[in-house]
């Protein structure tokens, strides 16, 4: 889609060398360092339209947390899927939540179960387990007492 | 003058209408709601976990558990990301069928919001109403897949078997028979003074609101927003039906349950259209037992289930269990809505809010 | 003389020799509780679900006598545990089991309710909900049908009526 190419463009020139278009066949989209993010989510939120961030999640990658964001223009019919590196002994990453304020109970999941911290969260505090709960479960390091 | 503070009180995880373990904690002035705080993770079975220690294949069942209401609908979603991701193509013949049986998943999700949301309300006949039509729906199920509630009937490739020859004539006589059902519904409920007073302009819920807060689905479309997946980003076959999207205007308790209501109906048309393009084939493309897509490549594919956006989030690490799922669940990002309309709002109208957002704790805990 | 009432096999005897106008009258009252349970409004997940078919019109577990689901654990006698027994669930059911009057009795539906089910390895179920209150009887199935359930009650229902249970002052 032309329009499509057009906000990834957009972005391109914005940050220049710092974005790396990301080959994917299924969903456009860019992995861009972790401090431009809340800048990034503004330009495309007022400038193009993307009002709906539909999946906010993480991956470990055991050398580093990767944040996987899907967002969605509706009045346009356009996606795009933003990515970023988070490092893994400190994990923290820049709160999407005063942008969409979907991300609120989303950033809580990653928090919960990755234990990846947002800053900026109004309410930073676990949402699936109990608060007393140790460890963060969907970390690949994290062993199972079954 | 009189000394007065505000209360908090406890609404769940055990309660009638705790759609399944859903404890709202609501602090209240009165009888005003000031705000009404949700708390999801009594239900959390740790889905996400266990999807990396199971293969492809295994996982499929569990899938069925998520949204249990809408039975094939989160397993449809499941087995077409996996398609999506090792390039598998479908047959004719299941991919008509899937959209069959999602389709009267969808029915039956909404017949229990209805009956649902009538013995909250305190009319307990609503339900044995609309239990009892969606009673023929399981009786569809059991005959296909065996299973009531959670058939797992979908495989990675197509469909586990073919019809029964009792299917086709039982959803040709349930098709036939939806607009009498829904008159029943109206006739029973929806014209009744206390059902109306209790829904109209209760809960209301503007679109700005829900699309920033993530709200998909049924609740979004009953704020005016004509936003359905099968339509916006079709998937499988859905473009080849013809349907409507029926948007709501207040975006108002009333107004949800009058697009679900208007949802079956347009079910009802597209499963007529299914029914009358089924072709004859195969029903499961060839698969071997255990596959491995290609190592790095990740998928994310979303449907338009029974309470809005559901999708599946796989990346793959070359091996034969995926190497990180997330399911992306609609009720987990409706819920964030509760507090938005039920503040300001009485103590009754949070039970109605509950029941009209229609979550399920399954899926919003995994 | 001291008298074990924990010991199942041979207390009815024990209290027979003792005084027989308390157990004569004690035969009644398990003879009338078994007929009319009152079940607790609990439940999370897919089991109740099928619990809730089982209570209306096709089903129709009001034949049994046990319609009354109750909304709070003070009025109920039966807590049908179906669903998983996750972590933060635990002291909720550890809270309602507490508050529920003697005699109480519990019935395990579903295989998660019975032994964690296909989320046993899992890191937030509990491996049944046995261990949080006394089970009496276990109905299996994924989720199991509206007439496994009754099966189950029945069986519920032949125990109280014969005095032998798990949880007895």
């Amino acid at each position: 889609m032309s329009s499509q190419q057009a906000v990834i463009e957009d972005i391109s020139n914005t940050w220049g060398n710092q974005i790396e278009v990301l080959e994917d066949e299924f969903f456009a989209g860019v992995k861009v360092p972790l401090q431009i993010l809340p800048e990034l989510f503004r330009k495309i939120r007022d400038e193009h339209g993307f009002n709906y961030l539909a999946n906010l999640t993480a991956v470990d990658h055991q050398d580093r947390f990767e944040l996987v964001y899907h967002i969605y223009s509706i009045p346009d019919n356009r996606k795009l899927m933003v990515k970023a590196d988070v490092d893994h002994d400190a994990p923290s990453a820049p709160s999407a939540v005063s942008i969409w304020p979907t991300a609120d109970w989303q950033e809580r999941e990653v928090f919960d179960l990755m234990g990846i911290r947002f800053e900026g969260h109004p309410n930073l505090k676990r949402i699936l387990l109990p608060d007393e709960f140790e460890g963060h479960p969907l970390r690949k390091d994290f062993q199972m007492k079954g | 003058m009189l000394q007065t503070e505000q209360l908090t009180i406890n609404i769940g995880p055990q309660h009638p209408s705790a759609h399944g373990g859903l404890h709202v904690e609501a602090v209240l002035d009165g009888e005003v709601v000031v705000d009404a705080i949700p708390h999801v993770g009594y239900v959390h079975r740790s889905v996400e976990k266990i999807a990396e220690s199971r293969t492809y294949a295994q996982f499929v069942p569990y899938t069925a558990r998520l949204d249990y209401l809408g039975t094939h609908l989160p397993v449809i979603g499941y087995v077409q990301a996996v398609e999506k991701l090792a390039g598998i193509e479908v047959p004719e013949r299941a991919e008509y069928i899937r959209v069959i049986m999602g389709e009267l998943s969808r029915i039956a999700s909404h017949q229990l919001f209805i009956g649902s949301l009538a013995i909250d309300l305190g009319a307990t006949t609503g339900l044995l109403y609309c239990m009892r039509d969606r009673e023929r729906i399981m009786d569809m199920f059991e005959m296909t897949s065996g299973q009531r509630l959670l058939a797992a009937y979908m495989r990675i490739g197509g469909i586990a078997e073919d019809l029964p020859p009792e299917f086709l004539p039982a959803v040709r006589s349930f098709v036939r028979d939806i607009p009498k059902m829904i008159k029943e519904y109206q006739g029973l409920l929806y014209g009744n003074e206390i059902f109306q007073a209790r829904l109209k302009g209760i809960g209301k819920l503007s679109a700005q609101d829900a699309i920033a807060y993530g709200v998909t689905g049924p609740n979004l479309r009953a704020c005016g927003v004509s936003y359905d997946i099968r339509k916006a980003e079709p998937y499988g076959i859905y473009d080849r039906f013809d349907f409507e999207i029926p948007v709501g205007s207040n975006g108002d308790a009333w107004d949800r349950l009058m697009v679900r209501n208007e949802e079956i109906i347009q079910s009802g048309r597209i499963i007529e259209q299914a029914l009358d393009q089924l072709p004859e084939g195969e029903i499961r493309a060839k698969v071997p037992r255990v596959f491995k897509p290609e190592k790095g490549k990740s998928v994310y594919h979303r449907i338009e289930g029974a309470k809005g956006e559901l999708g599946y989030y796989i990346v793959s690490d070359g091996g034969e269990k995926p190497y990180r799922l997330h399911v992306r669940a609609p009720s987990f990002v409706n819920l964030m809505a509760l507090p938005l309309v039920s503040r300001g709002g009485l103590v009754q109208d949070i039970i109605v809010n509950i029941a009209t957002l229609d979550p399920v704790l399954g899926e919003a805990d995994r | 003389m001291a008298v074990d009432l924990n010991k199942e096999n041979n207390d009815v005897e024990v209290l027979q020799k003792n005084n027989i106008l308390v157990t004569t009258l004690e035969k009644i009252w398990d003879w009338g509780r078994s007929w009319s349970f009152w079940p607790l409004n609990y439940g999370c997940n897919c089991c109740p679900i099928e619990m809730l078919a089982a209570s209306a019109a096709r089903f129709d577990i009001a034949r049994y006598g046990y319609e009354v689901f109750r909304a709070s654990p003070r009025q109920a006698d039966l807590i049908i545990v179906a669903g998983p027994v996750t972590l933060k669930m635990k002291p909720i059911l550890e809270r309602v089991w507490a508050q529920m009057p003697e005699p109480k009795w519990v019935l395990a539906m579903g295989n998660c309710a019975t032994s964690g089910g296909p989320f046993k390895d899992g890191y937030s179920i509990l491996p049944g909900c046995d261990t949080v209150v006394p089970v009496d009887v276990y109905v299996p199935g994924c989720p199991p049908r509206p007439e496994a359930l009754f099966h189950g009650l029945l069986e519920l229902k032949k125990k109280v009526a014969s005095g032998q249970y798990t949880h007895r002052r």
